[in-house]
């Protein structure tokens, strides 16, 4: 059917079925990409538009429903001479983007409001935004931007040498405020094949497939696990355990079995019950108690007692030393699956270029996806490109390959373009999740209330393959003590396979769910002694000197103290206002909690290097090629930062090329919080090379400032100023390499797992409705370690972000299996979740590091959840011992207590 | 592909119904349960038949019409006996969904959690079916009949909702419980319709939703608060035995037991809010 609409003050024709989503007309028929798919049910609003003049899901709109309608996408909020509306330059100047996924979504939400509205109050921002779920910020500097929206003048760019420490607007903004930036899946080509996965429905089976020959008559190709050369990945070298799909048994729900590749209509029509798979179903293995079990069916085969992996750190002697103690606190703790959420599902495409693979995917990871791919394909490393598109978050769920081997695969074989781009549910029911843990905790104090023991045991859910279960459960034990200087240590970790889903890497590796145990037993000490919470975990802090469990001293940067510190002033007030509150009594209770954490930043006591390069061209084009990839966090401008004050010129002349293995070094994956202290320092030193070379071209001493105009470079050394024609120079490559300095770990965990941590304090307030059972954070104030913020309002945006993740972990998030494989089912907090983030940055400078910088991705979610929980404690006396801690179980546990109170 | 009717009148709708077609209006449930598929049915898309579309008011009560959308309903005219229609209203998803989904089509999709039911019970809706062979009225109770079941009969189209007038001053409020703040789905939700005359409550009509298959009533409490005063102690009439119609069960959102005990803040709130 033809029919008519207005897009973005356009007069548009378009042709298709009336019952097409608009969504797709927008992305795949008109090429207007800028407005994104992120589930296509309306639960995460990354696709809003307007319709006349309304926000709307788009991906709920039917064609039919448009014809003679005004549609508005984000392309359409520039003006005609291509300046960013207001309103995408106050996102900019806040720094409300990060990986840019819900951007378009959360401009066009927001436009329906302040078209009308240039002075919105908060309410109603969060009303407007309600709609629309962002995994990345925490929603605070969107809601700021919005309420700011009224033009101003963006600041200036800091000029050569100053960069480091400034809140420069991030390199690749502009992009992502006007939805040009291409993510997974925005640029397929219009000739690709596509994929669609038949995936299993049970979480452990035995299958047999019957005759495929009738499908692959309709189709390109059916590929099965006799397609895959070497069937098997993993992120270890020798733990290839996972298939690409799998061969007559499937280990959990949503496993790879079939993939079926074909003209996308095609695919797409074809449901699983047309694919001939005679289906056995086995009874699985869920949960560790089963894993653990006597008779218990192995998950793989190779792995007897379904162990992974188990090991520890040992110090002194805990078990003695607990007898000493004047106050003993024990607990234990589990937590469940955890989704990533990402916003843009798994996508990408690929294509074979002679006797070469190209793949242009969203990742974390590009050098270690070309490896594995190689790997699986039998090909040379260099066989295999990784061109990463814009990556719509990770957080570690995108450290695994996902469509990278079937694309490949196909695209090799069929010599034409092969794309994939997952569903929601299929990228929640395929995907790796933070593993479930259960801590067992024990830990002791002398009559002052300074630490002398700590007994430890966490044991993980790593689910049906490997994947990253054991850097889990290696870094758990190193931080299971919490950042406390403690002189006897026993921590333990242990991984044991079940027919869940893959766990695998997730903001934290395991140490979230061990800070939840470890605070709430510094609580537990603190009341017992009558100690003041804050002051306690005060009196116990790591300071530089300090050995830890593992016999390592921190020379440097050990921050915790200053951390709390910082927040004792909001802690003292807020108490007082908390006991004003309930003193008024009825069902809402306040209360407070602090939680502290330290993060090893970097892999853990192995080899992690970064490799970076700035080049200078002939023409006078200064461009750092980086292999860091920005998941949104920011590295793209951290990077630049870093190099433009290493160099000695303006950030502003930079130009980056990033991820691309054929043009990039290998800066490693973006996990661990590792890129700007790894990275950015190899940046660093690639800027410090490319200068040197400058100066000794210049013949000029270390002070000389540099200038760059088109193609000529001066160098004003002194008063003397001598000019560099970069035409006769040629070009200059400046290269730097960084890999932390760490050791190995002997059979006891001593050694130095990480060349430095950081640290932090969040305090958070919340409101109990002890009736229901409910929780409403009311504030969180964060207190972090950075070493050095090379951009303040990325560290910010950092810490809201995982604050908000956080707070996910603690009051929301669980998946289950075949439950909550979708964005309403599953809930991660909306805009009304997330309260006010005050964070407050502690710059205890770093050494090795960049500038003095250490890293923030993960810490900032570890102590949000062990700071709620504590806050929960403190307005109803329950300690939550299992998270999420949701309505009922609240309620149930309130129940229980005053239960046992009146018996 | 099948076929795909946008009629522009009623008549157009009612004739293709002559033949099975899945309807399609806001399509705020319809895509949702179509993800990574493509649409094979037969759609009749009524969302351009104005005829049943805004909000009239007569004698006898309000019509609104079927596929008013929650935006156009919070932004209508209103008395305050909708208040907590309009409070369910600004529940349904988030502002995207409010401005697209209808009300017709939230009584269709027979949700235990439907958002918008157990105001509408509340209110004594009933609800105006159309077919070629006449027009029909059915209390809302009796329409949804099960989960994801009503009495809409093969050729018939729901074309609008009645609201009777109320006899005396009527105060009304609805609340909803999840575990976050927008885009949830209800752990429990109740709705009340409190009449008032001379400081006494002269009627009550209340309904809790997502604690049994289909949205209930409750007469027993409606019937013990007739003649209490209203202020605010009035939620203090509502006692356990009230909640028999309730049928909550386990999920992944809360237990059965849980259900019931929120169920009865949520009453309790309601009716001293209200009526203070």
């Amino acid at each position: 059917m033809k029919l008519e609409f207005t897009l973005n003050g356009r007069e548009t024709v378009w042709n298709g079925a009336p019952v097409t989503r608009l969504a797709a007309a927008l992305r795949d028929d008109l090429g207007v990409t800028g407005t994104k798919i992120g589930c296509d049910a309306g639960d995460c609003g990354a696709c809003t538009v307007l319709l006349d003049g309304r926000q709307v899901c788009s991906c709920l709109v039917a064609m039919g429903q448009v014809e003679g309608c005004s549609v508005e996408t984000v392309e359409g909020l520039e003006s005609g001479d291509s300046a960013v509306a207001d309103l995408q330059q106050s996102f900019l100047d806040h720094g409300a983007a990060q990986c840019g996924i819900c951007t378009p979504g959360m401009l066009m939400a927001a436009q329906e409001l302040v078209r009308g509205n240039n002075k919105p109050t908060r309410a109603e921002v969060e009303e407007t935004l309600g709609g629309v779920l962002c995994r990345c910020t925490g929603y605070g500097k969107i809601v700021d931007a919005v309420m700011d929206v009224v033009a101003r003048a963006p600041a200036p760019a800091p000029p050569a040498g100053e960069a480091v420490g400034a809140r420069i607007v991030r390199v690749d903004g502009h992009v992502k405020v006007t939805g040009r930036d291409v993510f997974g899946a925005d640029a397929i080509p219009r000739d690709a094949l596509w994929v669609r996965v038949v995936r299993s429905p049970y979480a452990r089976a035995r299958f047999e497939l019957g005759d495929l020959a009738p499908l692959r008559q309709r189709l390109a190709a059916v590929l099965t696990a006799a397609d895959v050369p070497f069937n098997g990945y993993g992120i270890y070298p020798d733990v290839k355990d996972q298939p690409v799909l799998a061969d007559g048994l499937v280990r959990y729900r949503g496993e790879a079995v079939v993939a079926l590749v074909g003209e996308r209509a095609d695919v797409m029509a074809i449901r699983d019950d047309e694919v001939p798979i005679t289906w056995m179903p086995e009874a699985p293995v869920v949960g560790v108690d089963a894993a653990m079990a006597a008779e218990a069916p192995l998950v793989q085969a190779d792995k007897p007692g379904n162990l992974l992996l188990k090991g520890g750190v040992k110090r002194g002697d805990a078990a003695s030393a607990f007898e000493a103690c004047a106050a003993v606190a024990e607990g234990t703790f589990e937590t469940a699956f955890v989704e990533h959420a990402y916003i843009e599902p798994e996508a990408g495409w690929a294509l074979r270029v002679g006797d070469r693979i190209e793949i242009h995917a969203t990742t974390q990871t590009p050098y270690m996806d070309r490896d594995e791919v190689a790997n699986l394909m039998r090909l040379k490393p260099e066989a295999v490109r990784i061109v990463p598109t814009a990556c719509g978050g990770g957080f570690g769920g995108k450290l695994d390959l996902s469509v990278q081997p079937l694309i490949a695969i196909a695209a090799w074989q069929l010599g034409r373009p092969v794309a994939l781009v997952y569903t929601r549910p299929e990228s929640m029911a395929a995907s790796t999740k933070r593993h479930p843990a259960r801590v067992n905790a024990k830990f002791g104090c002398d009559a002052e209330g300074k630490l002398l023991a700590c007994d430890v045991t966490a044991t993980f859910d790593t689910g049906a393959y490997a994947s990253w279960g054991p850097t889990v459960a290696n870094r758990v034990p190193v931080h299971a003590m919490g950042p406390y200087a403690i002189p006897n240590v026993r921590s333990w970790g242990e991984a044991f396979f079940t027919n869940g889903p893959p766990a695998g890497a997730f903001r934290g590796f395991g140490v979230p769910q061990a800070a939840i145990a470890h605070e709430a037993m510094m609580d537990g000490l603190a009341d017992q002694l009558g100690i003041d919470r804050l002051e306690f975990r005060h009196r116990n802090a790591l300071r530089a000197g300090d050995t830890t469990a593992t016999g390592q001293t921190l020379a440097h940067s050990a921050g915790l103290a200053q951390c709390l510190d910082a927040l004792r002033p909001h802690w003292r007030a807020a108490h007082e206002a908390i006991a004003a509150f309930n003193a008024k009594g009825g069902p809402r209770r306040r209360g407070i909690g602090v939680g502290c954490m330290w993060y090893g930043i970097g892999n853990t006591s192995m080899s992690n290097p970064s490799r970076m390069r700035v080049g200078l061209s002939p023409a006078g084009t200064l461009t750092l090629y980086s292999g860091a990839l920005d998941i949104g966090q920011g590295s793209n401008t951290i990077m630049v930062q870093i190099a433009a004050d290493a160099v000695g010129l303006p950030a502003s002349q930079f130009a980056l090329v990033t991820g691309d293995t054929d043009l990039t070094a290998d800066a490693g994956k973006t996990s661990a919080s590792r890129q700007t202290f790894v990275s950015g320092k190899a940046a660093e030193k690639a800027g410090q090379d490319l200068r040197q070379q400058i100066l000794r071209l210049a013949n000029a001493g270390p002070e000389a400032v540099l200038s760059l105009e088109g193609a000529t470079l001066s160098v004003r050394d002194g008063g003397e100023v001598r000019t560099i024609d970069l035409v006769t120079a040629g070009p200059l490559m400046g290269e730097g390499t960084f890999d932390p300095p760490t050791t190995p770990l002997d059979a006891d965990g001593q050694g130095v797992p990480y060349a430095t941590y950081g640290f932090a304090a969040q305090l958070a307030e919340v409101e109990v409705d002890v009736e229901l059972g409910t929780v409403k954070v009311l504030r969180i104030v964060a207190a972090h370690d950075v070493g050095r913020a090379i951009n303040p309002t990325l560290v910010e945006g950092q810490i809201q972000g995982g604050v908000a993740q956080g707070l996910g972990l603690a009051l929301m998030e669980e998946y289950l299996p075949g439950r909550t494989e979708n964005l309403h089912d599953y809930l991660i907090p909306t805009v009304g979740d997330v309260p006010e983030i005050e964070c407050i940055l502690i710059e205890d400078r770093e050494p090795l590091g960049p500038s003095g910088a250490k890293g923030i991705g993960e810490p900032a979610l570890v102590p949000t959840a062990p700071a709620i929980l504590g806050a929960v404690h403190h307005a109803t006396g329950v300690r939550a011992h299992r998270v999420p801690l949701l309505p009922h179980r609240l309620r149930e546990a309130i129940v229980k207590q005053s239960e046992a109170k009146t018996t | 592909m099948g076929d795909y009717l946008r009629p522009r009148d009623l008549d157009e709708a009612l004739q293709a119904l002559t033949r099975p077609f899945t309807v399609l209006a806001g399509g705020t449930d319809f895509y949702p349960a179509r993800v990574g598929r493509p649409v094979t049915e037969d759609i009749l898309d009524i969302a351009g038949v104005a005829a049943l579309r805004g909000i009239s008011e007569s004698d006898g009560g309000w019509r609104l019409g079927a596929t008013t959308t929650w935006s156009e309903l919070v932004e209508a005219g209103l008395p305050p006996v909708f208040d907590g229609l309009k409070q369910a209203a600004r529940e349904v998803g988030g502002r995207q969904i409010q401005n697209a989904g209808t009300i017709a089509g939230n009584i269709c999709n027979a949700s235990p959690a439907a958002d918008g039911v157990p105001a509408l019970l509340a209110l004594d809706a009933e609800v105006e079916l159309a077919s070629r062979d006449g027009v029909r009225r059915l209390p809302l109770a009796s329409f949804i009949t099960g989960v994801r079941k009503t009495a809409l009969l093969p050729g018939e189209l729901v074309t609008a909702l009645h609201v009777p007038r109320p006899r005396h001053e009527a105060r009304s409020a609805f609340l909803k419980l999840g575990a976050r703040r927008y885009l949830v789905i209800s752990i429990a939700m109740a709705s009340v319709v409190v009449e008032v005359s001379n400081r006494t409550v002269a009627a009550a009509r209340i309904a809790v939703g997502a604690c049994s298959p289909v949205a209930q009533r409750l007469p027993d409490l409606e019937r013990a608060l007739v003649g209490a005063s209203a202020d605010m102690h009035l939620g203090e009439q509502v006692q356990p035995g009230h909640l028999a119609p309730l049928s909550p069960i386990d999920d992944v959102r809360g237990s059965a037991g849980y259900r019931t005990d929120v169920a009865l803040v949520l009453l309790r709130r309601l009716l001293s809010t209200v009526a203070a």
